[in-house]
């Protein structure tokens, strides 16, 4: 058993201030996005000095890409100081500096899309043409991040080097294993925006390859949401476990599953282009072969889960074939919230195979049933994930503890967002079937017959954002109080330990240069020759516009 | 690694599904006729989309018994040509490019949905069985008047 049980003064500071950015950003974005449903649900107008779809790209923006890249990152540093000891001097100043450089990112990619000047979404797809200075914001946030990463791994390395022959905290190892599908992932949009997008939007060059900065940003727009996924696994692998007063049901297992996340992850970005010209239609099937054999490690944690939760209730005397699930600790919010999570998943799990299902894209492709999937994936899944951690994490962090008010509010605010996210995202989906576009203003055209279907479940988006909202503040209000205000303690970070069956993990499996080298190789089969014929026979290039 | 005998059966029994899924989607969309999500690989210079054949004439012909070309150019915020007639049970290619940003193109509560892509030409072929008027909408963001782009189809 570890010694180290808390979260040390300095680092707990330090994963406070990202978690900040992660609140503000969420609130904002939360607004915007009631604010977005009211607007197509045509139950309010703009004034004229807002726009819908900069809001939009501000909604998108937040949430996608700070509210999770910070949460995460305060995360993995939080469970490094718990895990591995407190970070090392000079890993801390990495991480500050990343948290510095991801901030100014943040604060100037915000600014161009409030003043007007990247009204493009946060997909910021050429040759719609944004600012300089907001491609620049964006490339400043991921090299933040690589700092960040760099501390994580450094801090892996050096608990190595101390404990020689020992297999490595689980959290340490899927914490480096997030960070090495991040650095991985994140080159695609690198390349992109440095040398296609700066260049081009500050004029340097007059026309961009359109669908090579496609295929690169969904290179790295696939990776992008298991980016997400596995902090939200790593909670229900390690903490949950320790929560519900059990052991981890198979570290080798959990650990394979990460690296399995490491090897599939990447060669399947065709199936956000499947109605894309221009990438062959033999391709597209290969990646969606491989997007197929990403759900196993899926359905492994699936497993792995439910295993745990049984042998629970059975141990505290179930009967029955499911009077284990009645043992849950279903009045405690580390535990609930999360769980509605996993619980949002398995639909969301099923709708991403479905989208991913070639020529059934069709059916739903840029209609808002997207939108639906990935508020009940990202949206839900993950953020209920997050924010059950937070519950526990602030306290711990701030010194103080979860009180049973706080709890029994937190459960309601979980309940809350659950319901409004199952209102929302049920009328998205529904009338995603019946073609009703995504990312679009209002959607009455003109009142054309096949629109006029839409009506109903556009107010039923309201009614559920306005739901999610009153959720949202509920939560940062919680948070607040969790901060400053709650009683003074010790809240424990849960850590699970293994059971007793787990045998020595074979050395293979922490050997990265191994994993990264098969990672590379996948990606290389499934990209060379598409990406090769897309500069080869490309069209002329497109210049910028600006249409906003 | 030791794997739990129930872990190994839940296992196989997902790959199994998944496979069956892959199967069944894969020989739809390699043997049957306009199956295959649209993926066309001809190219076109974006800045001249309005002087380039077929473009430069859009609207529907018909180049058999019941076989129809229809050529639409989608810029920001318009389809042209934006009122179509067909005849009912008519099989029809769309030929689609755009001359400015990224549109989609959808008929809405058909499997018509297809990206629009600057510098490219994609095409899909769908026969229109039910009488009716069709929406054909824009369903990728391309900027602040994306929500009026759209266009009527008759099915007569």
């Amino acid at each position: 058993m570890s010694k180290i049980l808390k979260v040390s003064k300095l680092d707990g500071k330090l994963s406070m201030a990202h978690f900040i950015v992660a609140f503000v950003s969420v609130g904002l974005a939360g607004l915007f996005g009631l604010i977005q449903t009211l607007v197509r649900s045509e139950l309010i107008t703009l004034p004229s000095f807002i726009n819908y779809y900069q809001l939009l790209t501000a909604h998108g923006v937040l949430m996608a890409l700070i509210f999770t890249t910070f949460f995460i990152f305060g995360f993995l540093h939080a469970g490094m100081s718990r895990t591995t000891g407190e970070l090392t001097r000079g890993n801390r100043r990495l991480a500050w500096i990343g948290f510095w450089l991801m901030t100014i990112g943040t604060v100037l990619a915000a600014l161009m899309i409030v003043v007007g000047e990247a009204t493009v979404l946060y997909t910021f797809y050429a040759p719609l043409q944004a600012s300089p200075l907001f491609y620049i914001g964006l490339a400043l946030l991921i090299v933040g991040t690589y700092f960040s990463g760099m501390s994580t791994i450094f801090q892996y390395n050096k608990w190595r080097k101390d404990h020689p022959g020992e297999t490595s905290p689980l959290f340490a190892y899927m914490a480096v294993a997030t960070v090495v599908l991040w650095f991985v992932a994140t080159v695609g949009v690198v390349i992109t925006v440095l040398f296609q997008f700066i260049p081009w939007s500050f004029g340097w060059v007059e026309t961009i390859n359109v669908s090579l900065s496609r295929t690169l940003f969904w290179y790295f727009g696939h990776p992008l949401v298991y980016f997400w996924l596995l902090p939200a696994y790593m909670v229900w692998y390690i903490m949950l476990p320790k929560i519900l007063g059990t052991k981890i049901f198979s570290d080798s297992m959990a650990r394979l599953a990460f690296i399995l996340f490491i090897l599939l992850s990447f060669p399947v970005g065709f199936h956000h282009q499947l109605l894309e010209p221009g990438i062959n239609e033999g391709w597209k099937f290969i990646q969606v072969i491989l997007t197929f054999a990403v759900i196993v490690p899926s359905l492994m944690t699936a497993f792995a889960l439910f295993a745990t939760f049984e042998m629970r209730g059975r141990a505290l005397g179930s009967k029955g074939i499911f009077g284990w699930f009645k043992k849950l600790p279903w009045k405690d919010v580390r535990f609930v919230a999360p769980f509605i999570g996993m619980l949002a998943f398995i639909p969301g799990g099923a709708g991403g195979i479905i989208n991913a299902s070639n020529q059934m894209n069709q059916v739903i492709h840029n209609t808002i049933w997207v939108t639906g999937h990935f508020h009940l994936t990202v949206g839900t899944t993950v953020a209920l994930t997050f924010i059950g951690v937070s519950y526990l994490i602030v306290p711990h962090i701030r010194g103080r503890v979860l009180t049973k008010r706080a709890n029994s509010l937190g459960i309601y605010q979980s309940v809350l967002w659950a319901v409004g996210m199952l209102i929302m995202s049920g009328a998205m989906h529904f009338s995603g079937l019946l073609g009703n576009p995504r990312r679009t203003q209002v959607t009455s055209y003109g009142g054309h017959e096949v629109a006029s279907g839409w009506g109903a479940y556009e107010v039923a988006m309201a009614v559920g954002g306005t739901i999610l909202l009153i959720s949202i503040i509920l939560y940062i209000g919680l948070i607040i109080y969790l901060a400053f205000f709650a009683p003074k303690g010790v809240e424990e970070f849960p850590i699970g330990e293994l059971a007793e069956q787990n045998l020595k993990l074979p050395a293979i499996m922490e050997n990265w240069k191994v994993w990264i080298g098969i990672a590379i190789g996948l990606i290389l089969f499934a990209y060379s020759i598409p990406i090769i014929d897309m500069i080869q026979n490309a069209p002329p290039g497109s210049p910028g516009f600006k249409f906003w | 690694m030791h794997i739990h005998k129930l872990e190994k059966v839940w296992l196989i029994i997902g790959t199994v599904t998944l496979i069956a899924f892959l199967t069944t989607i894969g020989l739809q969309a390699f043997t049957e006729e306009h199956k295959a999500p649209p993926s066309e690989n001809e190219i076109i210079d974006p800045e001249k989309v309005l002087e380039t054949a077929p473009f430069d004439d859009p609207g529907l012909k018909q180049v058999g018994e019941n076989e129809y070309e229809l050529v639409i150019v989608l810029q920001s915020y318009s389809f042209t040509p934006n009122k179509i007639e067909i005849p009912q049970g008519a099989e029809v290619k769309i030929i689609v490019t755009t001359a400015d940003v990224v549109h989609g193109f959808e008929i809405a509560g058909t499997n018509v949905n297809m990206m629009v892509t600057p510098g490219y030409i994609n095409t899909m072929t769908y026969t229109f069985d039910k009488p009716g008027s069709y929406l054909i909408l824009c369903n990728e963001y391309c900027g602040i008047g994306h929500h009026l782009m759209s266009a009527e189809l008759e099915v007569i």
